[in-house]
């Protein structure tokens, strides 16, 4: 349904490879497909008319440079200003001198307010918190009971009693004090803006408790009222920062980059989940990426590592990197990143992805899945490592082990065939040249340098120089000195051949 | 790994070459990545989720099946795994009279008055726009702005405002005036569908109870999460009981913590029958005894909570098709599929009628939440792309505020200048 920003811009700048300069023309033009963009992203009026200023002053007479194709330079240049209205940094939280340190929630209903409590209480935990949460929503009915139940989850206390919302408030604040909690979270029910009762009871809930900080809870799929509601808030209760829910779904969440710009107050955190730990700071340049439809790798792969068997991984990057990917392992990779969710929504999030492909994502469902998954179990260990032994008859035995065809059978087997050709792209070029091996499928947008760039610094080892913006992983690199460090005996990734399961497993690493 | 061949589900597709590599590409970018990422840093701190595997209750909070076998196949669950009984057998509300047609609709005058708050915005524009007569530009660009910002969205507004262009340059228009009043003619025409009303409750058996095809109409209530289904599913079955019909609640939202509790408070309130199941238990177990109970207790509706759910989660859609489908099994009947939008959502929820239209069916729109700041003009977006027509509106929190959507009440409320 929505172009990604990219895909719009092809069409225009195709034309403009001939030429050194953007016109005024070329400019305008840009910039309504940015408009369209913005305004698609939820992004308010307001904010897109400032934004579109601005970019086009950074694109009026835009020398285009010898590395980056036209197209790049103008998202580079919006993805800029994107990123520095979102604001430039995540937001540091700071503890009170003397705890507890008080956090207020506030927001409209089904913002998702008391999920986001359980959430934050959880990760202040895994800062090393002692967090209390308070339920202060005796309006809803049974919103007491369902932070029970979360704050049961998330191994919390929860504190409420069917008094009022204000006492509530603050025999919460003593006992938090009385227990020794050095972390606040009070839950408060949802409201209306315009509900002059309710939004006078929350000040009152403010006042008393004198919050550290106070978070306005907001969904990524509000649309442009995402501002009026988030100053009239600012305006009750002087917000300290937002807390953007349910990114998961498939909203561009242009709403976070409004109120921002309006309110001034970062987006603090963000959730991305149903489970309590799918829930972290906010990172606002990865943010931009997604309002532009142009992928979030970053994200993607951290909640990866959160879900991945670490074993399952180790085995299967020596099998990547050492050539040696057969169909056993690909059968647990992809066990794997189906723990994460459904594969073509993991497609979408994969930068530079293909129209094409991104369309035939939309029609993989489970069933296709399970169907690899049971070709792979009707072979024997076998073949699964050596598929080339699969003769005529192995492969009947096969699709009828599968309940699938023969067909259906050859198919996966010469995709495999495809896929191990990426993979000793992997072993070799790295990720440059398994990317490489993509071929057409990834589109000249490729993947975004400073995305790759993040990524180094994240894996310690991969070298984001690349050519091109891609990246080579590889060993022997600046980086590579503290990815031994951290692997312990793990060695940082070979150039190529001589890797084959090098990395035992990890010593015990707390 | 034996074994779990037999529960595969049959085939469906075969899958072309675009297909398969849109499984492999993110099995193998993701995977692989991710692999060598892990590989490579092994973080001093403690990896979160890996460690709090023992203690997090991931099985209870996760909703994805982490089991091999349960993921793929969704059909392999017998679809009449009963479920543990209803921990509290509500008291079936006694002696409505089998047969009584349900009233006329009661007079519902609060949906200007409640609007009202919400119009400032539009209305101000609009009426700068009224009082100058001549058409310009920046009357074309005040009415763009004024439904941008209602989240009509940019295509629906400039199709409109493509037409009214052509009218004006054939001479049909020719002051602002005009202008605003054949936008407004233009949205109500998209908003008026022929089937906008609720279906009737209880056709199905002419009110006898006792008829041997008799059935029970199942209403699903579905949307993504907090726009308000339960709520919404508590003030239907207020109206609907008030109206005289015999309501049957099924707290099929097994997911979200306590919304049975949530909707078990409404359904005492309303006085109405409620079946709950196991918290994570299979939600169409629960529609299936809400359905059997229904009809053993000569009830109309059933009226079924779902839990929310974002639409690009694919198994979570799968589940709700599987509810549907059940549901729809003797006696039971689906006559509404009602997807629950809240008024703030923007352009994305074009994108969760489409795909719960594709999913279920949906046969209308209930739009909550209306009596705040937002427009809910998406709706109009809604309507025009996909035909699906607002059925009910919520202007508030009593179980009175679920009103009749009104297609002029609504347009003429957002373009009234009078405030």
């Amino acid at each position: 349904m929505f172009e990604s920003l990219t895909d719009r811009f092809e069409g225009i700048l195709s034309r403009l490879k001939s030429r050194g300069r953007l016109s005024d023309a070329d400019v305008d033009e840009i910039l309504a497909e940015i408009r369209v963009a913005l305004l698609e992203a939820d992004v308010e009026l307001g904010v897109v008319r400032t934004f579109t200023a601005g970019v086009r002053a950074r694109c009026v007479g835009l020398e285009l440079s010898q590395s980056l194709s036209p197209g790049q330079q103008v998202i580079k240049a919006v993805n800029e200003e994107l990123t520095s209205i979102l604001g430039g940094e995540t937001l540091r939280i700071t503890y009170a001198g003397r705890p507890p340190t008080v956090v207020l929630l506030a927001g409209l209903q089904g913002s998702g307010k008391t999920t986001t409590a359980a959430k934050l209480a959880q990760w202040f935990k895994r800062q090393g918190r002692n967090p209390l949460l308070v339920g202060a929503d005796l309006q809803r009915p049974a919103a007491v009971d369902q932070l029970r139940i979360l704050g049961a989850q998330a191994q919390v206390a929860v504190f409420s009693e069917p008094t009022d919302p204000v006492a509530v408030a603050i025999a919460g604040l003593e006992e938090a004090r009385r227990l020794g909690r050095d972390v606040l979270i009070v839950d408060t029910a949802g409201r209306l803006s315009v509900d002059e009762e309710l939004m006078e009871e929350v000040r009152s809930i403010s006042a008393a408790v004198e919050p550290h900080y106070t978070f306005l809870v907001i969904d990524a799929m509000t649309g442009q009222d995402a501002v009026a509601t988030a100053s009239a808030f600012h305006d009750a209760l002087s917000l300290d920062g937002v807390v953007l829910t349910k990114l998961d779904g498939d909203a561009r969440g242009g709403a976070a980059l409004s109120v921002k710009e309006v309110v001034g107050r970062p987006i603090a955190f963000a959730s991305t989940g149903e489970k309590l730990a799918d829930f972290d700071q906010f990172h606002p340049d990865r943010m931009a990426d997604r309002i532009l439809g142009m992928g979030d790798i970053l994200s993607l792969i951290e909640q990866a590592e959160r879900t991945f068997d670490e074993g399952v991984a180790v085995k299967g990057a020596s099998a990547i990197l050492s050539g040696r990917f057969t169909l056993e392992d690909f059968l647990e990779q992809l066990q794997q990143v189906k723990k994460m969710g459904p594969v073509s929504g993991m497609l979408g999030m994969l930068p530079g992805v293909s129209k094409d492909l991104r369309q035939a994502s939309s029609m993989v469902d489970d069933r296709q899945i399970g169907q690899i998954e049971a070709i792979i179990r009707s072979m024997t260990p076998a073949e699964r490592i050596d598929p080339t032994v699969i003769d005529g008859s192995r492969r009947v035995r096969i699709a009828r082990g599968s309940g699938t065809t023969t067909t259906e059978v050859n198919a996966l087997l010469k995709q495999f065939r495809e896929m191990q050709k990426l993979m000793k792209g992997f072993g070799k070029g790295g990720l440059g040249g398994a990317m490489g091996g993509l071929g057409g499928l990834f589109g000249k947008g490729g993947i975004n340098p400073r995305q790759l760039a993040e990524l180094g610094a994240m894996g310690d080892g991969i070298d984001a120089g690349g050519t091109g913006g891609l990246a080579t992983l590889g060993g022997g690199q600046p980086g590579a000195p503290a990815a031994a460090r951290g692997a312990g005996k793990g060695k940082p990734p070979g150039k190529g051949k001589k890797r084959k399961g090098g990395g035992r497993v990890t010593p015990k690493a707390r | 790994m034996v074994g779990v061949v037999a529960v595969t589900p049959p085939l469906a597709t075969v899958s072309d070459a675009t297909l398969a590599l849109a499984i492999a590409v993110p099995v193998v970018v993701v995977g692989g990545v991710t692999a060598i990422s892990i590989r490579l840093r092994r973080r001093p701190s403690a990896a979160p989720g890996r460690p709090e595997a023992a203690v997090s209750p991931e099985a209870a909070v996760g909703r994805a099946p982490a089991t091999p076998g349960g993921e793929a196949s969704p059909e392999a669950t017998p679809d009449a795994v009963r479920i543990a009984p209803p921990e509290e057998p509500a008291p079936i509300t006694p002696a409505v009279p089998p047969g009584s047609t349900l009233e006329p609709e009661v007079a519902r005058p609060t949906f200007r008055g409640r609007l009202g708050k919400a119009r400032g915005l539009l209305a101000g524009y609009l009426g700068a726009v009224r009082s100058g007569d001549r058409i310009d530009g920046t009357t074309w660009d005040e009415l763009e702005e004024a439904l941008i910002r209602a989240d009509v969205g940019v295509r629906s507004t400039d199709a409109l405002l493509g037409t009214l262009r052509g009218r004006v340059k054939a001479g049909e228009i020719s002051s602002a005036g005009e202008l605003i009043d054949a936008l407004q003619a233009s949205l109500v025409e998209i908003l008026t569908a022929p089937e906008a009303g609720l279906a009737p409750v209880g056709s199905g058996f002419g009110g006898d109870a006792s008829a041997p095809d008799r059935t029970v109409d199942v209403w699903l209530f579905v949307g993504v999460n907090g726009v308000g289904k339960t709520t919404t599913v508590g003030k239907v079955a207020t109206r609907l009981t008030r109206e005289g019909a015999r309501v049957t609640l099924a707290a099929a939202d097994t997911f979200r913590a306590a919304a049975a509790e949530q909707l078990a408070l409404w359904a005492s309130r309303s006085g109405t029958d409620i079946v709950r199941g196991n918290e994570g238990g299979d939600p169409s177990a629960v529609v299936f005894d809400a359905v059997q109970r229904a009809g053993a207790r000569g009830h109309d509706v059933v009226l079924a909570d779902t839990a929310g759910r974002l639409h690009n989660k694919v198994n979570l859609v799968e589940e709700l098709k599987k509810v549907r489908r059940i549901a729809d099994r003797p006696p039971g009947r689906v006559t509404e599929v009602l997807l629950v939008l809240d008024a703030t959502t923007g352009q994305n929820g074009l994108a969760q009628a489409k795909v719960f239209s594709e999913a279920v069916d949906v046969t209308g729109v209930v739009l909550t939440k209306l009596d705040g700041t937002a427009k809910g003009g998406i709706v109009v977006a809604i309507q025009r792309e996909l035909g699906v027509p607002v059925k009910l509106v919520g202007l508030g929190e009593g179980a009175e505020d679920l009103v009749d959507f009104q297609p002029a009440a609504f347009v003429e409320a957002l373009f009234d200048p009078a405030g």
